[in-house]
């Protein structure tokens, strides 16, 4: 258990505390490198490369965009409503949104 | 008096090497893994940082700002709630909660969501309550969520599946009727994972995670190519990573091919060639970790194939760094300072793309 933490903590973009989140999206739908995904998501949210693993920077962006944040915010988009602000965020489909809006219709 | 500095063995003891011994290990490392693979040495400045990373004053190192990477994950919320067969810390709690956990509290990148088992054919019986699973999950996460498990070849054989075992067939040199066994094997492995991947796709899941490829192997890396190629077919945008189980393909058939290449012997820069041509978004090499050697020796030897295969890779490479590989000393509960260091190197020096 505290392998994978270490991990994180040495080497990881820290999820949803930054954009962590956001630069594996760009590996996984588009495999992006690791340069150019994070190239991608910062040019997306106009900050630096360096921003995206800052959670100083990160904390405000995330809570203006409605994509989440760490701790519990009453009333700030979680979940599907997150990843849908997310989908707007970086122009890509995200297959749990689609499901919802398949219901919903 | 030479200055030693606190490092590990493969098998987690603690030990103490100068810094001559350490690039010495670093060496030998690499020279095994130039010579089996057929691929290039560091170089001296790569091998002077991955000193530096083993001889640093500190239990934990870290990454320079702005070279940190994704990470992914195996095993999934099974390691909060499951038992020690699967490293699990026996917390009992539900899967959704596992996963929360994951992004809310531990700051995961993405998470994966997998049944107790952890291999795909067990999945089967239990496909709706996995579906359940998945899309509560779903509704109350961001990070993307795969859902993975391990192709597992060996449950397709006797006893426990419906073909004879190769082990015994070749034992009694029956040895075309192993291949077709294997074949037969690796049809019904890329059946079920296809279509169990098809129902977690219905319930919302981000995309799949092929875990320990190849353990059983090139008939179980057969399979996971096909269906690899079959999942990229009918969904186009699906996430699939596919980890590998060790640095070498066994050749246990030997004559299967993928895209004209033979999967037997197959070294972690080639398998990564014939993982891209399937469809997939992220390749996991994977360098098994000699518990004899020391980390230096580990260390070196894992950097240098995961370097050749970042640079054969056309997708993103997350390397496998788990208990026993990518320079991980084989301990349940690995050192933090082991841990560290590894990852570190791993991305400093083999360049990898997440982990």
């Amino acid at each position: 258990m505290g392998m994978p933490i270490a991990h994180i903590m040495t080497s990881g973009m820290s999820g949803i505390r930054a954009a962590g989140d956001l630069v594996a999206r760009m590996e996984f739908s588009k495999s992006m490198r690791i340069g150019e995904a994070k190239e991608y998501v910062a040019k997306k949210l106009n900050v630096s490369t360096i921003d995206l693993s800052d959670e100083y920077v990160m904390r405000e962006i995330r809570e203006d965009l409605g994509i989440g944040v760490i701790t519990s915010v009453a009333g700030a988009p979680k979940g599907i409503a997150a990843k849908m602000n997310i989908e707007k965020l970086l122009g890509i489909k995200i297959n749990s949104c689609e499901r919802f809006r398949k219901q919903i219709a | 008096m030479t200055t030693e500095y606190a490092t590990r063995m493969g098998d987690g003891q603690r030990i103490f090497m100068t810094r001559e011994q350490i690039l010495a290990d670093l060496i030998e490392g690499m020279a095994d893994a130039t010579d089996l693979g057929t691929i290039p040495d560091l170089s001296e400045d790569e091998l002077d940082k991955l000193v530096d990373i083993i001889a640093t004053p500190a239990r934990m190192v870290g990454v320079e700002p702005g070279k940190e990477v994704p990470v992914t994950h195996d095993i999934g919320t099974i390691r909060i709630d499951g038992d020690q067969g699967n490293s699990g810390v026996g917390i009992p709690s539900s899967r959704l909660v596992g996963v929360m956990m994951h992004e809310r509290a531990f700051g995961a990148d993405t998470m994966e969501l997998g049944h107790i088992d952890y291999s795909y054919k067990p999945v089967k019986p239990v496909i709706s309550n996995e579906q359940q699973a998945m899309e509560v999950c779903q509704q109350n996460t961001i990070i993307p969520l795969l859902y993975g498990a391990m192709p597992n070849l060996g449950l397709y054989y006797t006893p426990d599946g419906p073909f004879e075992n190769p082990g015994d067939l070749m034992k009694a040199f029956k040895i075309d009727e192993a291949r077709v066994s294997i074949e037969g094997a690796a049809k019904h492995a890329t059946r079920d994972i296809t279509w169990i991947m098809r129902k977690m796709m219905s319930s919302g899941a981000d995309g799949v995670n092929f875990d320990t490829v190849g353990a059983a192997g090139d008939g179980d890396m057969y399979a996971s190519l096909h269906a690899i190629e079959a999942l990229r077919k009918e969904f186009p945008e699906i996430y699939i990573e596919a980890g590998m189980a060790g640095e070498l393909t066994l050749g246990l058939h030997g004559d299967l091919q993928y895209d004209g290449k033979v999967l037997a012997g197959m070294w972690p820069h080639q398998q990564a060639e014939v993982v891209s041509k399937a469809g997939a978004n992220i390749f996991g090499p994977v360098v098994n970790t000699n518990t004899s050697r020391s980390a230096a020796w580990n260390l070196g030897r894992a950097v240098t194939f995961v370097k050749a295969a970042v640079k054969a890779s056309s997708i993103p490479c997350h390397v496998n760094m788990g208990m026993g590989v990518g320079g991980i000393p084989m301990f349940e509960t690995p050192t933090i300072d082991a841990v560290s260091r590894a990852s570190k190197a791993m991305v400093e020096v083999a360049g990898v793309d997440g982990i």
